[in-house]
């Protein structure tokens, strides 16, 4: 089993705020990162997936394919966006690194066409990163 | 992946902490030291800028969007190892490396002890990174 892991970056504006708190409560919990007009990131994404690679072409997937797929679905999504007011997928949800690693993922997994999505990462500071792991493709749970 | 087959979610954080350790067994000979250690026996010790990337899991929380509050995780990580560790020589100053040499494997398992009462959330690992080439992991 191998892992094939690419990465790209996308710059975007967030805030916290909890539509059904207090202002009080919202800064209590969320502390700066519910300054209303929002603050960014360089968020580094790192998408990584597990296959056994082809006996012809020695790839577990065509690296093109990925680094289009995720132009498509993460870049031109999110890329210089305002994730509370610009990303539909995000309606409804605070944009924490956990909830937009779980969004990418959900918007990745389907899409996969050999191997299997293994874990997304995503990095909102180089101290700060989330993984997302699960099953995918009709594989069956990861042992 | 967790047992009903949807997505598990970790959450990490990196630290630093800088700190002086030196690598030697009293109940060895100088010369056995020298061997097993190298130029980590050297009597004075020597320091390095730790990382440690704390790893923690759980279901994200659907009023918060997060699995910890990182401001708890933080000030936990703060008083259970920074405070105690930056700027010390373990081998002197942290009580349980006195009997235990402050290698990065046993630095991890020392960190996991600590941190493993984290109420919000479930500790799953510790990697410390001693140097920018050495790394060392620990899952309990």
């Amino acid at each position: 089993m191998i892992r094939v892991t690419r990465k790209v970056e996308f710059c975007a504006s967030h805030y916290y705020w909890n539509a059904e708190w207090s202002e009080e409560e919202n800064r209590r919990v969320f502390g700066k990162c519910a300054n209303r007009h929002g603050h960014g990131h360089n968020y580094t994404l790192e998408v990584t997936v597990e296959g056994e690679p082809d006996a012809q072409t020695g790839m577990v997937l065509d690296l093109k394919e990925l680094k289009d797929l995720l132009q498509g679905e993460v870049v031109e999504r999110m890329d210089h966006r305002h994730l509370n007011h610009e990303v539909p997928e995000l309606a409804g949800k605070i944009p924490t690194t956990e909830n937009i690693a779980s969004v990418i993922w959900d918007l990745l997994a389907p899409k996969i066409r050999s191997g299997r999505l293994q874990r997304v990462r995503l990095y909102e500071t180089p101290e700060l990163f989330v993984d997302v792991c699960g099953a995918t493709n009709g594989a069956g749970p990861k042992p | 992946m967790n047992s009903n087959g949807t997505k598990t979610v970790q959450l990490s954080r990196r630290y630093g902490f800088s700190a002086a350790h030196r690598l030697h067994n009293a109940q060895f000979s100088a010369e056995e030291n020298q061997r097993l250690y190298g130029k980590c026996a050297n009597p004075y010790g020597h320091g390095h800028n730790y990382v440690v990337e704390v790893t923690v899991s759980g279901p994200v929380d659907a009023a918060t969007g997060m699995v910890a509050n990182l401001t708890e995780l933080d000030a936990f990580v703060q008083r259970e190892v920074l405070e105690p560790f930056d700027h010390k020589y373990l081998n002197e100053e942290v009580a349980e490396f006195r009997a235990m040499v402050p290698t990065t494997e046993n630095l991890c398992r020392e960190i996991w002890r600590r941190l493993k009462p984290f109420p919000a959330a479930r500790l799953e690992r510790v990697r410390i990174e001693e140097t920018s080439k050495n790394s060392f992991e620990y899952e309990g």
